[in-house]
């Protein structure tokens, strides 16, 4: 018996610059129409492995060694324009952000009429049907309709339907998916993930899908790799993969995830990915490693057969891993109230002098307390209005009605509406910790700057003891103390998120407000953030306020957990209640929307 | 590749000027402009105030190298000493305009709202009317003197500096840590200049080097209009009025304080290109392999 020839063969792939290697030594085979997933964290190269399968090199990146062949004919050091006869109408790709690939000055239908112009030999009637069928194919609701619209006017999870049903145009053998579902409601993910397996059944098209979330691949693929720095660590069929992960990285990465069915915090990788510049001499992975041997440090592993169809590039692949365990989190005393929110609502004003429309409240009637001590997690898709409750708390929106009382160690007031009206001593009890540390910690400030902004504000340090002071705190969230001298840049995301903690620890805060603090972070470095949090806020008995899209993640670190929808709390209930026994039927189809990895 | 970079990386800047073909250029005039400037009452040759009524209009010579203009004052001694003045007054100037300029567009920025309306209608206010004519009203009531044109440069040309420090500031006005030092309850002027003051000051520092090249020709036009550097003082814009006159007899007269203006102003536009390259604040044109 022999198998059908693979529609794409990957072999040996180098994709780097003069003195690294981004793609290094990848390969694998798709057949036709099997759908291969390509896991692994932000920098692994899984995105740019991808588009080096269409030919596409990023910028100061070039092709290395190796070959990539479609049906047999390389892709490698073809010309522009024999690729483009390709591109499109036998491999095509969904970029990661569709928002931002597509025109956002062209109509949808006349982008999606460009590629059939391109790629097929319709006259103009023709394709304005195809354009209508193609865009019904991806259960866009009135074709016609959507076919009109800009890119603006349509919801994100539409845009990506667009977005599939342009690389749908040219009919591909092979369909290439960049992170297809990041940036959308874990509903609208789902809908989506549905109509991509649908898809796949009838299409009969191969897949190749890159994502960092396991229970996406899960959904869509039927084997999977695994990255780390470059190279394929481990590759197999995927329930074998993911029920029996061979690969050290593999079973730290199955590990991180949160689990909604068992709670608990996910335990995190220690350490940060190798530098692509600075890799080491042997496993890429040896400096992170728990099983880690002399000989990791010096021999560098190929990617070999263990079993049948299961490869892993590991010295000593530990085919009986222990069972996942996630920790349990340490209930919490119960304490005084802290804050108790009632009947808050909140609406955006009007924008300008001449608009009439009405305000739509954001928040309505939304009430709940939180006790000392206590992490509390909202959750909810976007427009829910959890942020808005955290912005409304931390006085940078202006409540429509009701009030916010804070009870703290010596006296209970209602705060002001806006934050420049709060006396100092309730600045400091609130500290609200941002969605992306980017964004949160001035780019031009050493961490030393950073962290002593609340200490002298606050705490009144004085500027000799400021240095122990802060490396005090950066211990708490383990970070170094050389950490202090160097410029946010120059850390990782998960870094920098922690210098963020310790900002706000900083505070000595009696309440944390954390705005989907997670979300930019890589699964591993999020497992680590969610420890610390739980660890913090129960060492200094800190009460939070946990606002996340995610509800595993919700339930991995909350003791009590709110959902949230168009504004109005629908239900809360201790997260073990809430989950084993949802009442409200929106809840329970967010947690049939999550997505666990099969164990 | 260089990832991020420590708050006082001059060297660096230096060195990514340097790297540039114009940058080297740029810099070497003005830094010859700079000695000469600084060096000039040494190294002249002859006193540039005095006449010799048996020497005018002398055509380069070696005991005038550059000639000698319609009193017979040596050109050569002139051109050095030229620039000293304007180019006083032109750093005063920039100074004041860099300094209340900034001020008051970055708090604008951080502000809004209808502090931030009212500001920029003045400013605007303030813009329609030609800065020649705010100069000749200040000269008028006060004589022309460099004392007097230091405050009211300063001040025509800080409306411009207002402008690009409040548009430049909004840009990080919404980001999350200008909101965090916010809801951490920091004051304003200490929020204004720990955490936007940094985050600006690149775009500010290309403003002001090209405010300095602005002002100094102003002083030049006003000293050729008669408004500017007072005589016997040697002044480029002056000595280019007074020989204008006599440029097909002693072309030398007018041709070197011309040169020597512009080729000031060149060289520092092109130091200031690089410079803005170099720190990135020209987002579309980088440093070749920084």
């Amino acid at each position: 018996m022999t198998a059908p020839a693979p529609k794409l063969e990957v072999e040996d792939l180098l994709v780097g610059g003069a003195e690294f290697r981004v793609v290094d030594k990848v390969s694998f085979t798709l057949a036709p129409g099997e759908s291969f997933g390509i896991a692994g964290e932000s920098g692994s190269g899984k995105s740019t492995l991808l588009l080096s399968l269409m030919g596409m090199m990023r910028q100061g990146l070039q092709h290395i060694g190796g070959s990539v062949r479609l049906n047999g004919l390389p892709m490698m050091g073809q010309t522009d324009a024999a690729l483009a006869c390709v591109r499109g109408s036998k491999i095509a790709l969904i970029p990661q952000n569709p928002a931002t690939a597509l025109n956002p000055s062209r109509r949808i239908g006349a982008q999606i009429d460009e590629v059939l112009l391109v790629h097929s030999a319709l006259n103009q009637r023709a394709r304005a049907e195809r354009v209508l069928d193609l865009l019904g194919r991806v259960r866009l609701a009135e074709p016609a309709v959507t076919a009109h619209r800009f890119a603006h006017e349509l919801s994100g999870g539409q845009v990506q339907r667009a977005a599939i049903a342009m690389a749908l145009a040219g009919e591909p053998e092979v369909l290439l998916l960049d992170e297809p579902t990041t940036g959308l409601d874990v509903t609208t993910q789902s809908a989506l993930l549905d109509l991509l397996v649908d898809l796949r059944l009838r299409a009969k098209v191969g897949m190749v899908c890159v994502s960092h979330d396991l229970g996406v691949l899960a959904r869509l693929c039927d084997r999977i790799g695994v990255m780390y720095a470059g190279a394929m660590v481990e590759e197999g069929p995927l329930a074998l993969v993911l029920a029996r992960p061979g690969h050290p990285y593999t079973q730290a990465l199955v590990a991180s995830i949160p689990r909604l069915s068992t709670g608990g915090l996910p335990s995190p990788i220690e350490g940060s990915p190798p530098a692509l510049f600075h890799l080491p001499p042997g496993c890429r992975f040896a400096p992170r490693c728990a099983l880690v041997q002399d000989a990791c440090h010096s021999q560098r592993p190929a990617l070999s057969w263990v079993e049948e169809g299961h490869k892993i590039a590991c010295l000593r692949p530990n085919m009986a891993p222990k069972p996942v365990a996630h920790r349990p989190t340490t209930a919490c005393a119960k304490g005084a109230p802290l804050l108790a929110v009632q009947g808050l609502s909140v609406s955006y004003a009007k924008q300008g002098l001449f608009a009439h429309k009405a305000p739509k409240p954001v928040v309505e009637d939304v009430s709940f307390t939180v006790v000392r001590g206590e992490v509390l997690g909202l959750v909810g898709e976007s427009g829910s209005g959890k942020s808005t409750i955290l912005a409304a708390i931390a006085g940078l929106a202006v409540p429509t009605a009701g009030q916010i009382t804070l009870m703290s160690k010596d006296r209970t007031a209602d705060l002001a509406a806006r934050a420049t009206d709060r006396p100092l001593s309730q600045l400091r009890s609130i500290q609200l910790i941002f969605q992306n540390p980017d964004a949160s910690l001035n780019p031009r400030h050493r961490v030393i700057d950073l962290l002593a902004q609340p200490l002298m504000l606050y705490g009144h340090v004085p500027r000799s003891d400021l240095r122990a002071k802060a490396a005090d705190l950066l211990s708490e969230v383990r970070l170094g103390a050389a950490t202090l001298d160097r410029m946010p840049a120059q850390l990782s995301g998960g870094e920098r998120q922690r210098v963020a903690i310790a900002r706000a620890f900083a505070a000595n805060p009696d309440l944390l407000l954390c705005d989907e603090i997670t979300t930019a972070l890589d699964v591993s470095v999020q497992a680590a953030v969610l420890e610390l949090i739980h660890d913090l806020a129960r060492k200094h008995d800190v009460a939070a306020i946990f606002v996340s899209h995610d509800l595993a993640v919700v339930r991995a670190i909350a003791d009590r957990i709110a959902v949230l929808r168009n504004g109005r709390i629908v239900e809360i209930n201790t997260a073990q209640e809430l989950c084993a026994r949802p009442v409200d039927p929106y809840t329970k189809s967010l947690l049939r929307s999550v997505l666990e990895i099969p164990t | 590749m260089r990832v991020g970079r420590t708050p006082f990386a001059l060297p660096q800047v230096l060195r990514d000027v340097l790297a540039q073909g114009s940058g080297r250029l740029g810099m070497t005039i003005v830094c010859l402009h700079l000695a000469v400037a600084v060096a000039a009452p040494m190294i002249a040759p002859q006193d540039p105030a005095v006449q010799d009524a048996g020497a005018m209009l002398q055509s380069p010579s070696w005991a005038h190298w550059f000639g000698t203009d319609r009193l017979g004052r040596d050109v050569f001694s002139r051109t050095l000493l030229g620039g000293r003045e304007a180019m006083l007054i032109a750093t005063l100037a920039t100074v004041i305009a860099m300094v209340w300029g900034s001020a008051l567009g970055i708090l604008a920025a951080l502000i809004g709202g209808r502090t931030d309306a009212l500001v920029m209608r003045f400013v605007d206010a303030m813009m329609s009317i030609p800065w020649i004519l705010m100069v000749m009203l200040f000269v008028a009531a006060l004589g022309s003197s460099s004392a007097a044109l230091v405050p009211v440069l300063g001040f025509s040309y800080g409306l411009s500096v207002v402008y690009l420090a409040r548009a430049a500031a909004l840009d990080f006005v919404a980001r999350d840590f200008v909101v965090a030092a916010q809801i951490r309850g920091h004051a304003r002027w200490s929020i204004a200049l720990t955490e936007l003051l940094p985050n600006v000051r690149d775009s500010l520092a290309v403003q002001g080097a090209m405010q300095w090249s602005w002002i100094l020709l102003a002083v030049s036009s006003l000293s050729f209009l008669g408004m500017g550097v007072a005589p016997p003082t040697p002044d480029w814009g002056q000595m280019i009025a007074d020989a204008r006159g006599i440029m097909q007899r002693a072309p030398w007269a007018l041709i070197w304080p011309m040169l020597a203006l512009s080729s000031l102003v060149i060289g520092m536009n092109l130091a200031v290109d690089a410079w803005a390259r170099a720190t990135g604040v020209d987002r579309n044109r980088r440093v070749p392999g920084a």
